[in-house]
């Protein structure tokens, strides 16, 4: 069974999740980075693959990302730092990253190598459904790589009944009209989108806005749990990423 | 007349380029535009809006100037299609005159726009400003500092000039904060500059362009009896005003058309912006293209001399006529624009704008017969570029 699948069976609630890009701060911090989030007990890691140009991140993502390819880090590197990662890690792993750095890798080996890491999923925002499920499901479900699909508060009725049944895994679900790091207003129009997520047979993450442990709880209370990127890519720049996993859990 | 061999399809697929390669985040918006832009533009009263703006107020139809000098120096006949002579100076005015008519009809009232040199945003501000419409424009930070007069024109328009200080701080990046925006306020109309992004930009944007080609038939035909020319050259970063001159010359194959892309420094340099010559198949803005990128896919920061043609892409429509063949790709370094640019002033006494230099620059790598007839389209002139022909003739 994949581990996704795994984790919101024996866990249906309060799931953390947590976002940050390979080589980053160090280079080589993947795994240890990693470990950490594990021992803290952190449920699940989404693992940015740095890029030039991402479209959807705010910020602190991007200059994140541009620090780690600056140091020198690729998803040829990142593969190779994650050769052993199943050694000593057991929480799901997903890689979230642009359809280029993908495609430049070649679909095929980039499969090849999610699954002989033991990858357990991969969001990939720019690669629109209908172009997965035409040229490329059959070989993402080949190597048990699970493609996490985003539904966001603008996201029809229609489409999210298309989403719903392409999802694997669960729906990440986005708060706000914004790219990542941004603020999460709460309002009545914003819960009801919530629950109409929550509602659907898929299990869901709410991502983008969360920061806190407050943000955490008010997400969670909606779906299974949240996802937190930004947040913690400040606590890890500023060496404070202990304390701030300490001050979620 | 039909356009089916080079059409896009339903999917924005010139073949197998185009596309909409975007975060489901940018999805209603951009759903939004496909479903309205063709119904809009197909209206009568667009067209009746569109048609009297393009008259009374870009100044169209540009001329079609045949330049007895350069035929002379070449042995042959040149055109050249003015779009030099449009209000704000360059062709990029077709555009913007366009869609904000497109953003009116669809009840937008905040406006959002990247530049690169300025030149489209420029533009932008200008129809903005007479539709009394909110202007956003993104701006490479490094671009800003290069491109003082366009900064100070855009602000005079009224516009919100927003510095990208993300990446290197060029259109890219100006690009990418422009589609952030668009990402965190739905409700704004984006426009773009040039064929590219996703679909439907490409389509949209070339069609809004394709009044450069019609008028080019129109006058040629009275000019020389016969609608068609032998060449038509222009030049491509992004591929507007090549989409425009070219598109109703696609099916009509024995018009050969010739894009001339900016080679910087050399092909072999690694300054350069000649995504069709040294690229491969990538995914940028949206937009399964030609693209220049590393080994990781790490996209690549172009280079030339001239800022409208400094894109490491280039529009679906003109990776699929390349790869078809339909359109043969020249490259021309920085010296054989400059070069070519000093030609046209002292020989036709008309300065042209860098980027439009490239497309003259190819004359001099094509042999010509005595009787063709060639049409370069001049996609704007030159003003902007004086300090750059100062410090360089």
């Amino acid at each position: 069974m994949n581990r996704i699948d795994q984790l919101f069976q024996n866990k249906g609630k309060d799931i953390l999740s947590i976002y940050f890009p390979a080589g980053y701060p160090n280079l080589n911090d993947t795994v240890p980075n990693l470990q950490f989030l594990q021992d803290k007990g952190v449920d699940l890691v989404e693992i940015g693959i740095p890029f030039s140009d991402p479209l959807a991140d705010g910020p602190v993502i991007q200059i994140a990302a541009k620090q780690s390819l600056d140091q020198g880090m690729s998803l040829k590197l990142l593969f190779q730092q994650l050769k052993e990662v199943r050694s000593t890690i057991t929480m799901p792993l997903i890689l979230m990253g642009y359809w280029n750095v993908v495609f430049k890798y070649g679909v095929d080996a980039f499969l090849l190598d999610c699954q002989s890491c033991g990858i357990d999923g991969v969001i990939l925002p720019d690669l629109p459904l209908e172009e997965y499920e035409e040229e490329f499901k059959t070989k993402f479900e080949a190597h048990g790589v699970y493609n996490i699909l985003l539904v966001t508060p603008q996201t029809t009725n229609q489409r999210m009944a298309k989403i719903e049944k392409a999802a694997k895994g669960f729906l990440y679900m986005v708060s706000s009209s914004a790219t990542t790091g941004g603020a999460l207003e709460q309002s009545t129009e914003r819960e009801d989108y919530f629950k109409k997520v929550a509602s659907l047979e898929i299990p869901s993450l709410i991502g983008f806005g969360i920061h806190d442990k407050a943000s955490f709880q008010h997400a969670s209370s909606f779906s299974n749990g949240a996802i937190i990127g930004t947040a913690f890519i400040k606590a890890l720049t500023s060496g404070t990423a202990s304390e701030f996993v300490d001050s979620l859990l | 007349m039909s356009k089916n061999k080079y059409a896009v399809n339903e999917r924005g697929y010139y073949g197998r380029f185009g596309g909409a390669y975007i975060p489901e985040l940018l999805r209603a918006n951009v759903d939004e535009l496909r479903e309205n832009y063709l119904k809009i533009i197909n209206s009568e009263q667009f067209q009746k809006d569109y048609k009297r703006l393009l008259d009374n107020y870009v100044g169209r139809p540009t001329p079609l100037t045949k330049v007895g000098n350069l035929s002379k120096r070449y042995g042959t006949n040149i055109y050249l299609k003015r779009e030099d002579l449009t209000h704000t100076g360059a062709h990029k005015i077709n555009n913007t005159v366009g869609q904000i008519l497109i953003a009116k009809y669809m009840g937008k009232t905040r406006i959002i726009a990247e530049t690169g040199a300025g030149q489209h945003g420029v533009a932008t501000a200008t129809v903005c400003a007479l539709f009394g419409l909110e202007c956003v424009v993104y701006m490479g930070a490094l671009d800003i500092e290069r491109q003082a007069p366009n900064v100070a024109r855009m602000k005079m328009l009224g516009a919100k000039v927003v510095p990208a200080i993300s990446g290197n701080q060029t259109l890219k990046d100006a690009t990418n904060e422009a589609i952030r925006d668009w990402i965190a306020n739905p409700n704004s109309f984006y426009l773009i500059g040039s064929v590219v992004g996703p679909h439907p930009y490409p389509d949209m944007v070339t069609r809004l362009q394709s009044v450069i080609s019609e008028e080019i038939r129109e006058q040629l035909t009275k000019e020389t009896g016969n609608p068609n020319p032998d060449y038509v050259i222009a030049c491509v970063g992004g591929g507007s005003n090549a989409a425009g001159a070219f598109y109703h010359y696609l099916d009509e194959e024995d018009v050969k058309l010739v894009a001339v892309e900016a080679s910087g420094l050399g092909v072999s340099s690694g300054e350069t912006a000649a995504t069709i010559t040294i690229g491969d198949i990538g995914f940028i803005h949206g937009s399964k293209t030609m693209l220049m990128h590393d080994e990781d896919g790490q996209i690549t920061e172009p280079y030339s001399i001239s800022a409208g043609l400094d894109y490491p892409g280039v529009g679906p429509l003109h990776a699929h006529l390349a790869e078809t063949g339909r359109a043969q790709f020249l490259s021309v370094t920085d010296r054989e624009a400059l070069d070519a640019a000093m030609v046209l002033a002292r020989s036709e006494g008309i300065i042209p704008a860098l980027e439009s230099a490239h497309a003259l620059a190819a004359l001099e790598q094509m042999t010509f017969d005595k009787d063709d007839v060639i049409v370069v389209n001049l996609s704007g002139r030159g003003d902007k570029d004086m300090e750059t022909y100062i410090k360089n003739i």
